[in-house]
């Protein structure tokens, strides 16, 4: 009988450092500081940590974060490939590593100079041949060397498709930047946004405009994932994993799937979709608040129709009716998301997801919020998580 | 020596295609086999796992499935705006590239065009695309 992971581990701690433009300090220097922070929410020794887990692009390895914050002996370590498309995956391996006993304290961490140090595309060349650099090459030649570009194509084809409007963009944006306001640790944190401001920023490219690019972040944010019993012992109310997935489907490439017959839709996040809602035993009209990926405005509105939440095509209608705002439907990244908090890589937006169930966010709904949803990056390979009241 | 654009690293998988662009070519790889033709390049046929390819020329004719304008941020190496296609080839595989010779208000979904040869300041050559009415 293979083993469920529904039920079977909790998150029982979230740590952060500050979010900031320029840390001061190195991106192990982050990584520490978040991961005693969890484990102080937690209420746990740093010498519990018997597993770690992070993400290919991080660049403090485990060991190293190990001895700078005396873990105990380490059982369980790895690290997932694929940018933010391994946020949720981080939570699947440390669920994984508890529900089969390799280990009992994970601790997710992703810590980064995200615009201080190393940003966000700036080009990869060099002598060495690997398929990952080749696979750049066949866009960064022509010059497709940031982010943006590479999901312009998609965002671009799905918005003529559909009908979907750059003040659809910017409803998703002032939405986001709506519930930062009164987020502190956010970059939107009293920040107002107004359409005329969205509609007037910088084409970067197109139809992608600044305020649909998610921040660049000095910062970490460490998960700490134990088993749901041991969680019911712990400071905090448990946040239950009812079900989560990793997931990339036939065609993928990483941020440029633009092979397969259809662009307009996300087939790896509704293979996330299927796979989660099947694990957890709920459908989308269970979730009662998302934490959807969204290192771009576009990224939110595809999403709503991969997860089930409307029809193909309907996205839009879901953002002009305000159903992502706090008194709709589905409240979305409610502490302002990688566009208005910081981008730590969906790290946060994993975090926000356990505030929202222990009734915490400073976006919190006025409504019981039994289940929240969290998927990873956009255009990658990819995962979901539903995160449950216990 | 003024700023050039990124190159590819030339491997086993992907040199061939561009010594046919060097050659003025636009290459798309096909199975030995099974006949199916792929791009970007892999060792591998997905379809029956032959390793067996060779490449045949395209025509170069293809209307464009998707696009964007790069305005900011501006690269040393490349011209902006920078208006990027995704190509449909008549032959049937998909790729992207560059539209030169149009404006970000001229280039839309559909659009027949054509490719041709840019030749860079240091000799790099690689395949672009024109609007077919101007070709």
């Amino acid at each position: 009988m293979p083993v469920s992971l529904k039920n079977e581990a909790a998150i029982a701690g979230i740590g952060m450092t500050e979010f900031s433009k320029a840390s001061g300090v190195s991106e192990l220097s982050l990584a520490a500081q978040c991961i005693v922070a969890a484990c102080d929410d937690a209420g746990l020794q740093t010498s519990e940590i018997d597993g770690l887990v992070s993400y290919t692009l991080d660049s403090s390895d485990e060991i190293e974060v190990a001895r700078a914050v005396g873990a105990g002996d380490l059982s369980f370590f790895s690290k997932i490939n694929y940018g933010g498309g391994a946020a949720v995956g981080t939570i699947a391996q440390a669920a994984m590593a508890v529900a089969t006993g390799q280990a009992s304290t994970v601790v997710c961490y992703r810590a980064m100079n995200g615009r201080s140090g190393k940003r966000m595309g700036q080009g990869v060349s060099g002598d060495i041949i690997t398929s990952d650099l080749v696979h750049w090459s066949w866009y960064m030649t022509y010059g497709m060397l940031i982010p943006g570009s590479w999901i312009a194509i998609i965002a671009n084809k799905y918005m003529h498709r559909y009908g979907v409007t750059r003040e659809d963009l910017g409803r998703v944006a002032i939405s986001q930047r709506n519930y930062a306001l009164s987020n502190p640790r956010a970059w939107g944190y009293g920040k107002a946004l107004t359409m005329e401001q969205y509609l007037a920023s910088e084409p970067i490219a197109f139809p992608l405009c600044l305020y649909d690019f998610c921040q660049e972040t000095d910062g970490g944010v460490a998960i700490l994932v134990t088993s749901a019993e041991r969680a019911r012992d712990l400071r905090c109310k448990p946040a239950v994993i009812r079900g989560v997935t990793q997931a990339a489907t036939q065609g993928q490439e990483q941020m440029t799937s633009f092979y397969r017959d259809e662009l307009e839709s996300l087939p790896e996040m509704e293979m996330a979709a299927r796979r989660v809602y099947a694990q957890a035993g709920l459908g989308p009209a269970d979730i009662d608040a998302a934490c959807l990926y969204d290192a771009f405005t576009s990224e939110v509105i595809m999403q709503l129709e991969s997860f089930g939440f409307c029809e193909r095509g309907e996205g839009k209608d879901l953002v002009r009716a305000g159903e992502l705002d706090i008194g709709g439907r589905l409240p979305n990244n409610t502490h302002g998301g990688l566009i208005s908090e910081a981008y730590v890589h969906g790290m946060n937006n994993i975090a926000e997801g356990v505030r929202l169930v222990r009734g915490e966010s400073t976006g919190q709904p006025d409504k019981n919020v039994e289940h929240v949803l969290v998927s990873s990056g956009v255009g990658v390979p990819t995962g979901a998580l539903i995160l449950g009241k216990d | 020596m003024d700023a050039t654009r990124i190159k590819p690293p030339l491997g086993p998988d992907n040199r061939w295609w561009w010594d046919m662009a060097d050659h003025d070519k636009l290459g798309i790889q096909r199975c030995t086999d099974c006949k199916t033709l792929r791009h970007p390049p892999r060792p591998m046929c997905g379809e029956c796992r032959s390793l067996e390819w060779d490449a045949v020329e395209a025509s170069g004719n293809g209307t464009i499935c998707s696009y964007t304008v790069l305005t900011h941020p501006r690269f040393p190496g490349y011209d902006y705006p920078l208006i990027i296609v995704l190509v449909d080839l008549e032959e049937g595989t998909r790729l992207t590239s560059q539209l030169v010779d149009c404006t970000p208000e001229e280039v839309d979904f559909e659009l027949p065009v054509v490719m041709t040869i840019q030749q860079d300041a240091d000799g790099f050559k690689l395949p672009v695309f024109q609007l077919a009415e101007r070709a």
